[in-house]
């Protein structure tokens, strides 16, 4: 009889964390709405079928990025015939736009958190999205010895998020 | 049918040794998967080297850092506060630093220019042979020693490897440290080590290398070590050049002209 | 099978110890994860010193794991039969060692989700290659060697023929392990310190006298915490080898200060006056190595006087001197010190900073916490016996 309040209170922190996705999902304002994505206004054709790239566009940019990498081979010929630069800023960027309203539209939709492409290439064609902390010298990061503020100061990076696969 | 569990056992130890040995045999054999990306037929061309002959009678003594700002420029090369952490593709030294053995102090006094280096793209390099998983190799076919960021796991046997302190580590992120990002080439990321790349995505198009284009006193003379008529085999045919550690045998392709 | 369940139930000494353990582990995970999202920069590495104690500690923990064929070879070679008791002891320490190799390599590496890199794109030319292939081999080895042997124990079956030969390929290959951990200095042309035949050598002997020094410690704390003796002669006789490890680690160090001092070519002279003296001005690994000097010294007084070695006080003693100075030598100086001066003829110093500190020390705790759960499993079923 005394544990009643304890296991009222068991029961509630249960239903709490067993109903957590939901009401996070609300606080969070998620919707379940298709992700919106714009196709590019002027060109029709993508550098492989639609339903290619749909299911296998991450193999494609795998084997670009070998291929160009390691292999030197800088152009792609799609099986329509026509000849494409290898190069994921300047050629799909360069349809698509910028990142944010392409490739994380679908990402965010599906949680896929994997691709860590934009840690290193730009992700809008012809610029990127500037550095948060106004780039160069105005950032003076000081050698982390003992110095703890230095510990907690975070990248400036956006991308450099914990949790990321580095 | 009965089966001992010693014999099942035996049969599990079996298969996943012939699954790994497959495996690795498979992964050894074609270590470069390339399915989609088809190349268009292209004539086989003499295979080439690229070197560099530096021409320190026509490098300033000080002042100019134009080659540097260049390559900085070229190739978003961010500039780290802390000294320990910089990365750099090409710098100037002192001439008793590049050539230690060289410098005496009766002769301290004719020399003082300061000798621009970089990475020199030997013929056997040393960081090629210790890289452990290929992400530095050298190209076939013009001689460039290639970095595959994406490959590299950043555990810097390569620096230890190369005689001439040529490569860099990215210790921290490089984003917030470049001032502007060149959009036509990608930063880095932290974890990956890099160097010197004779720019090669601009000899793709045809164009000089970066610090080669922007020296404003041509000092830098970049070319075919392969191609007999080329103007860098000219320049070697008439000064006499020397390289940096020749006696270490890795074949260095950047020449001074003291 | 792994009869952990000998593992849990202890006293309240023995579960203090865990816990303790434990915080210092978790420690060491939270700077790590730090350094995971800051980069390696939140270490004292350098452009100029590209490896720091990471990879140092790496370099000692694979000699101590090599030691096990210290123990293992007299036995099963040459029927060193006092031996008997403590061959176990000596490869559950080999496993906890090259457990401690591994992470020390792991925590290293500036993109650790790429490490499987190594085994995806076989580079035979590599040494690293090489060393990974070596140090988990011989982690395979011993981890079954000791589960098998200890299964028989417990069991009270005699272990099944099937072990001998696996425990002789654990010998040549515990030497190997360390030859190639050697090879990836050795094989630097660049690095004239580190570019010596007798790097491998010197490995061999430092890893054979300070791997047996902490056996010879661990098993007079088995004693005085636990009802398990190893015996005196298997004390004594570890000893004797110790004592001539550390004579040759001594006498290949002489060697190499002849070789250089001797010849005074300056790119030779150079690295040793930064170890022992400093070089412009950094003086900062001298201390280091003197130190290493002293307690070497003191401990051959101990070691090479008989009546002095055969007090078990003074031998347990120098076992501590020899792992100090040896852990000094080449957990700290030697690795370092490859790197001073630059190619560039630069002088930079280094040391650890706080979080790297705290990640050695998790990793170290890592170490006890598993010498502590195999032994105490060894220990269990001896005991039960």
């Amino acid at each position: 009889m005394r544990d009643r309040p304890l296991i009222y209170a068991g029961l509630l922190v249960f239903l709490v964390l067993f109903t957590y996705p939901v009401w996070h999902g609300v606080a969070a304002k998620s919707s379940n709405a298709e992700p919106d994505l714009k196709l590019p206004a002027t060109e029709k054709e993508c550098v492989a079928p639609r339903e290619y790239m749909r299911t296998s566009h991450m193999d494609l940019l795998i084997s670009w990025r070998d291929g160009k990498v390691r292999d030197h081979q800088l152009t792609y010929r799609s099986p329509s015939g026509r000849v494409f630069d290898v190069s994921l800023t300047q050629t799909c960027l360069g349809c698509h736009g910028k990142r944010e309203q392409f490739c994380d539209r679908c990402h965010t939709y599906a949680a896929v958190s994997g691709p860590y492409c934009w840690d290193c290439h730009n992700d809008a064609p012809g610029g990127t999205s500037q550095p948060k902390a106004g780039g160069g010298a105005s950032v003076a990061l000081s050698h982390p010895t003992l110095n703890s503020t230095a510990l907690r100061r975070t990248a400036a990076n956006p991308a450099a998020l914990p949790g990321r696969p580095q | 049918m009965k089966i001992t569990r010693k014999d099942f056992l035996k049969i599990l130890g079996g298969s996943a040794v012939a699954a790994t040995a497959g495996t690795l045999a498979r992964s050894a054999a074609s270590a470069e998967p390339n399915a989609a990306t088809n190349k268009a037929a292209e004539p086989k061309a003499a295979v080439k080297r690229w070197g560099m002959v530096i021409d320190t009678s026509k490098c300033r003594e000080s002042g100019c850092d134009d080659c540097i700002r260049a390559c900085r420029v070229a190739h978003n090369i961010p500039q780290i506060p802390n000294p320990k952490q910089e990365i750099k593709w090409i710098w100037k030294e002192p001439f008793e630093n590049v050539f230690p053995m060289q410098q005496t102090d009766y002769t301290r006094q004719a020399f003082k220019t300061p000798l621009t280096v970089l990475c020199n793209h030997c013929a056997d390099p040393g960081c090629v042979r210790v890289c452990p998983t290929k992400a530095t190799w050298k190209r076939e076919d013009d001689g460039i020693v290639m970095m595959d960021y994406h490959r590299c796991i950043g555990c810097r046997y390569c620096m230890a490897g190369c005689p001439y302190g040529s490569r860099s580590f990215n210790f921290v992120d490089p984003r917030p440290y470049v001032a502007e990002i060149n959009p036509e080439y990608p930063t880095r990321t932290k974890g990956v080590v890099e160097k010197c790349n004779f720019c090669e995505e601009r000899l793709a198009v045809g164009k000089q290398p970066a610090c080669v284009e922007a020296c404003r006193d041509k000092a830098l003379v970049f070319g075919d070590l392969n191609d007999e008529n080329s103007g860098i085999r000219q320049v070697l045919r008439e000064r006499f050049a020397v390289q940096r550690k020749p006696e270490l045998g890795f074949g260095p392709a950047v020449f001074y002209l003291l | 099978m792994f009869m952990f369940d000998k593992a849990i139930v202890g006293s309240r000494r023995y579960w203090s110890w865990i816990v303790f353990l434990a915080l210092v582990i978790a420690v060491g995970l939270a700077c790590y994860l730090r350094q995971l999202s800051y980069g390696l920069g939140l270490t004292g590495m350098s452009r100029d010193v590209s490896w720091g104690i990471y990879i140092a500690q790496f370099t000692f923990f694979v000699g101590v794991a090599a030691s096990a064929v210290m123990v293992v070879l007299p036995y099963y070679l040459h029927d060193v039969k006092q031996f008997g008791r403590i061959t176990v002891l000596g490869e559950l320490l080999a496993v906890a060692a090259v457990v401690m190799c591994l992470l020390f390599i792991f925590v290293d590496m500036g993109q650790p989700a790429r490490v499987l890199n190594v085994l995806l794109y076989p580079t035979p030319t590599s040494m690293m290659f090489w060393d990974m292939v070596s140090l988990n081999g011989y982690l395979l080895l011993n981890a079954v060697i000791s589960v098998v042997m200890l299964k028989a124990e417990r069991t009270g079956v005699p272990a099944p023929h099937w072990v001998k030969p696996v425990v002789l390929v654990s010998i040549p290959w515990a030497v190997s392990i360390h030859t190639v951990t050697a090879f990836l200095y050795n094989g630097l042309p660049g690095r004239s310190l580190w570019y010596t035949a007798i790097l491998a050598p010197r490995f061999l002997v430092s890893a054979f006298a300070s791997g047996p020094s902490l056996l010879i410690l661990l098993c007079l704390a088995l004693r005085r915490l636990t009802r398990f003796d190893a015996g005196q002669e298997a004390i004594r006789r570890l000893g004797v080898i110790v004592t001539y490890a550390m004579t040759l680690n001594v006498f290949f160090l002489l060697l190499e200060l002849f070789t250089a001092l001797y010849g005074r070519v300056p790119e030779h002279t150079e690295t040793f006056q930064y170890l022992f003296f400093g070089l412009d001005g950094h003086t900062g690994l001298a201390p280091v190595m003197w130190a290493s000097v002293l307690l070497a010294l003191v401990s051959l007084v101990m070691l090479l006087v008989p009546g002095l070695r055969r007090r078990e006080g003074v031998l347990a003693a120098a076992a501590l001197c020899v792992f100090v100075s040896l852990w000094l030598e080449k957990g700290m100086g030697l690795i370092v010190a490859g790197f001073v001066p630059s190619p560039l003829e630069h002088v930079t110093s280094y040391s650890p900073t706080a979080p790297e500190w705290a990640i050695v020390l998790g990793i170290w705790a890592i170490g006890a916490l598993l010498v502590t759960v195999f032994f105490k499993i060894t220990v269990s079923i001896r005991e039960a016996n």
